[in-house]
């Protein structure tokens, strides 16, 4: 098996066997089960609930199971205007969500501030919590949300725990 | 009860004290002075029938001396006439004293009074910030204190930064033309020698 292909395929054994490594078929199952905390503020949750309902139907790419307790999600899309006095709870939410996580900055507000230059807005979410992916618009249409969890879905693709941890072991022996 | 009769029987109670009065399409404004302000409320509310408060709001008159106004806009719902009382406040004194026992609602109100002009109401049960964080330092809606806000830090709880507005704030013009000739992204965006660099249609 070449480093470039994630997955081999032996027709001898069709059908019964995949082999693969350990860090492909961990991320695959992460990124196609990303559980949403959604982070509603202001209108882009609007857009948010929209990207859930059928038309869009974020369970296409397995992000529908919208957690309402940080506890059981993965991905926090922060949708809408982040005020300072929002900011403390969103923060606080944010440490409730175990590892591994990812965030989602949905709109202008959230990844800028947004129109909103004033004494009571946040400018930007990133100023408090590490953000993996932006999407501008305000508000974003659906389809952006969609293509912003895709770009995290690849992004999510890329990365590598098992073998840094084996590594680690091994260096350990 | 009409607007006029509520308006005589105010003037009545409390003819000392009154320092203005203005009528405008049938809703009066009375200005009292600050320690008549509380029994005048008590008055409408208990005689007069007003026994909704629709708002307490404070208005900043920035350089003028007393500083500070409050208003209190009553409504009662039996007759359905609109009363306003207003007190100023001076900036060395700057307190009033609360209403919260006459309507529950003020309670939020007269928060949202100190947390954003900084007015304090003696005793109010829990005259906590209502909008801005514990521990903010500052009352935003004081026309002395700059939109973009000023740079605050509780260590481990919160802070605030100064906002970027590029030369805003953002402005709009009433002049000939399009949107974008009319409402600049600022007056002095970016490049202060060419500002009209942002506009793309002059």
């Amino acid at each position: 098996m070449t480093q470039q292909s994630p997955v081999a395929y032996d027709s001898k054994i069709e059908g019964n066997i995949i082999f693969t490594q350990m860090d492909s078929a961990i991320n695959w199952m992460r990124s196609n089960s990303l559980w949403p905390m959604p982070m509603g503020l202001a209108c882009c949750a609007i857009e948010l609930m929209a990207a859930g309902a059928s038309r869009f139907d974020i369970s296409r790419f397995g992000a529908e199971v919208m957690r309402f307790s940080p506890r059981q999600s993965d991905v926090m899309i922060v949708a809408g205007t982040v005020t300072y006095k929002m900011a403390l709870a969103v923060k606080r939410i944010w440490d409730q969500m175990p590892e591994p996580k990812w965030c989602i900055a949905m709109g202008a507000c959230a990844s800028s501030g947004g129109m909103y230059r004033s004494y009571a807005v946040l400018q930007g979410i990133d100023h408090l919590i590490p953000v993996d992916v932006y999407i501008s618009g305000c508000p974003p249409r659906p389809e952006a949300l969609l293509d912003g969890l895709m770009k995290l879905q690849k992004k999510i693709m890329g990365e590598h725990s098992v073998v840094d941890q084996k590594k680690a072991l091994l260096e350990t022996l | 009860m009409t607007a006029q009769e509520v308006a005589n029987k105010i003037r009545d109670q409390f003819a000392p004290a009154i320092t203005g009065e203005v009528a405008f399409r049938g809703e009066m404004s009375f200005t009292l002075q600050k320690p008549a302000v509380r029994d005048a409320c008590r008055f409408a509310k208990e005689t007069l029938g007003f026994d909704y408060l629709l708002d307490i709001t404070s208005v900043d008159h920035f350089g003028d001396e007393p500083r500070f106004e409050l208003v209190y806009e009553l409504y009662g719902l039996a007759h359905g006439v609109h009363l306003r009382l207003k007190c100023t406040v001076s900036e060395d004194d700057c307190s009033a004293p609360t209403v919260t026992d006459l309507w529950p609602t003020a309670d939020w109100h007269e928060r949202e009074v100190f947390d954003m002009m900084g007015i304090r109401f003696v005793g109010h049960p829990d005259l906590r910030r209502i909008l801005m964080w514990e521990g903010y330092p500052y009352h935003p809606l004081r026309k002395d204190f700059p939109l973009e806000g000023k740079s605050s830090e509780i260590p481990d709880v919160a802070f605030s930064e100064v906002a970027p507005l590029a030369g805003g704030p953002f402005v709009s013009s009433p002049t000939e033309g399009n949107t974008q000739v009319r409402e600049p992204r600022a007056r002095h965006a970016g490049d202060l020698a060419k500002p009209e660099k942002f506009i793309a249609e002059p």
